[in-house]
């Protein structure tokens, strides 16, 4: 067990692991753009700017750059925003209503789009962002409803449609997708999806029952890592005191 | 130099239904509600809105005035989906050309620039494509030969945004964090209509704001309204931020009701029926 000075610490939770996986993402990004949507992948990319990733440029969620204790210390209004991303130095971490085996992710709508059963979001920047800057996907609840065969309307472009145009996606790269159970990536032959790591306490036959496709789940798949006393003190005391990340990832009751 | 004040009425005498309509600010924030507001008590319909939508689109796709609407999301912000907009989409109400935020920033620019496209590394390999079939791509002349999507202009008959101050000439002024696009709509707009919190003199506008807040120039602006709360319920930084209860009302408001209450009258009604909304929630 994780102490600091003598001091036994509470396990991880599920939703620390996921905080950890969050901020793996950005580890020695150097002097880019951080870009988390959601809760705990906020949380992830403070914890990363505090540790191993100190260079880490963040915003406030509107138009300011800030330090870590909301110092100013950059102006970044949207269209300011939208050209940094074609700049490439940024990596952003966005939700998924669905994602398929290829990465490609859906936030538009369910259903046909000429007429949607379930209108979401809208396209928002997935595709300027797929084919210009590092995308990584943050999906709280792993599910076949999410983790699907094939999304309804391709938003963020996956690596089979990127092959398709290989001059226009010579900046395509989804790093990863965390979710509630493990993290995936693409390092297969054919950029499929592949488990990473599963977050401890999950089984591979959990994760595929969650998947609506095949998913790649190596032998000697690994545990996502520890987090360290010196994280868990970090994320528990200084980042999210108010515990806003078992809101997004409540702890699942053992299955 | 000439006086633009007019009223916000006035303004939408000068609209006509078939028109294209780019409407500033983004998402639920800086919206330039008065106008949307005239716009609703009048007859005008059947339009094509560009928009970063908020609950501009939401008003008018519920009211029945979309012909069409261009837009990357429409999102109420600490309400990511809203829910007028959505029923109306969900009911095959209006036509939706989807695009994604880069495209439809650079779509104003080519327009403001009077140019017919511009190169944009989106939407390739992505559905956009393939629901906007009318979109073509460009090769670049150049040794690297890549493939790029032509972004059409964003031609807008007229635009309506919202600032913090403007004087009586046209010149505009935010002094929020964001400008948004506001300027590019007035840029790529034949008419723009500029409702702000408050009217002042020219010389006032940078007596303690820096000149670079001054936003809208004047040779792009038609029509200049003072409307105080005229972004109400959505934020004006640093005047007002985001009406969040109301703002919940609304969302969780049948539209038929919410209309019936908050928008049968003129602003000064919609001001009224908004303070006695709020009284009853003491």
């Amino acid at each position: 067990m994780n102490t600091v000075t003598g001091t036994p610490l509470r396990p991880p939770t599920r939703a620390e692991y996921c905080v950890i996986a969050c901020a793996e993402a950005w580890r020695d990004a150097g002097e880019i753009l951080v870009s988390p949507m959601g809760v705990v992948p906020s949380i992830g990319a403070r914890l990363a700017r505090r540790t191993f990733a100190p260079d880490l440029l963040l915003t406030d969620g509107e138009a300011l750059l800030v330090d870590l204790d909301g110092t100013v210390e950059g102006w970044l209004p949207y269209r300011q925003h939208l050209a940094l991303v074609t700049g490439g130095r940024r990596h952003v971490m966005m939700g998924a209503s669905q994602i398929d085996r290829f990465g490609n992710q859906n936030i538009s709508c369910i259903g046909d789009w000429e007429k949607p059963q379930r209108q979401l979001l809208g396209v928002r920047g997935a595709p300027v962002n797929t084919l210009n800057n590092p995308t990584s996907y943050w999906v709280p609840k792993h599910s076949r409803r999410v983790f699907v065969e094939k999304v309804d309307m391709v938003c963020g472009v996956g690596y089979d449609h990127a092959a398709a145009h290989p001059d226009t996606s010579r900046f395509h790269r989804v790093p990863r997708v965390v979710s509630d159970l493990g993290v995936f990536d693409f390092a297969t032959p054919d950029h499929s999806m592949r488990a990473a790591s599963l977050h401890p306490g999950v089984t591979p036959a959990q994760v595929r029952e969650a998947t609506g496709f095949e998913l790649t789940v190596p032998d000697d798949v690994q545990p996502t890592r520890e987090p360290t006393a010196a994280e868990l003190r970090l994320i528990r005391e200084v980042i999210d005191p108010a515990n806003t990340r078992a809101r997004e990832v409540p702890e699942r009751t053992a299955a | 130099m000439s006086d633009k004040t007019m009223t916000a009425e006035q303004v939408v005498s000068r609209l006509e239904s078939g028109m294209t309509l780019g409407i500033g600010g983004w998402g639920s924030r800086r919206k330039p509600m008065a106008l949307v507001r005239a716009l609703l008590r009048s007859g005008v319909t059947d339009l094509t809105v560009v928009s970063y939508g908020g609950p501009d689109v939401g008003m008018l796709a519920a009211a029945g005035r979309l012909r069409k609407l261009v837009t990357a999301f429409v999102t109420l912000d600490s309400i990511p989906l809203e829910p007028h907009y959505r029923t109306a989409r969900e009911g095959g109400a209006f036509e939706l050309t989807e695009i994604d935020e880069a495209m439809f920033m650079w779509g104003l620019h080519a327009a403001a620039n009077r140019l017919p496209f511009l190169p944009v590394r989106s939407g390739i390999g992505s559905d956009v494509m393939r629901v906007n079939p009318g979109l073509r791509t460009v090769t670049s002349p150049y040794e690297d030969g890549e493939t790029f999507v032509a972004v059409p202009a964003l031609r807008l008959d007229a635009a309506l945004v919202h600032v913090n101050r403007a004087d009586r000439l046209g010149n505009g002024q935010y002094l929020g964090p964001d400008p948004y696009f506001d300027d590019l709509f007035c840029e790529a707009a034949d008419a723009a209509y500029v409702s702000c919190e408050r009217i002042v003199d020219t010389a006032e506008l940078t007596k303690e704001a820096a000149p670079q807040t001054l936003l809208v120039k004047r040779h792009t602006v038609t029509g200049v309204v003072e409307a105080p709360s005229g972004a109400h319920f959505t934020s004006c930084a640093p005047d007002y931020g985001r009406d969040e209860a109301f703002q919940k009302q609304y969302a969780s408001t049948p539209w038929p009701k919410f209309a019936e209450r908050f928008l049968d009258g003129d602003e000064q009604a919609y001001r009224s029926a908004v303070e006695a909304w709020l009284k009853e929630q003491r």
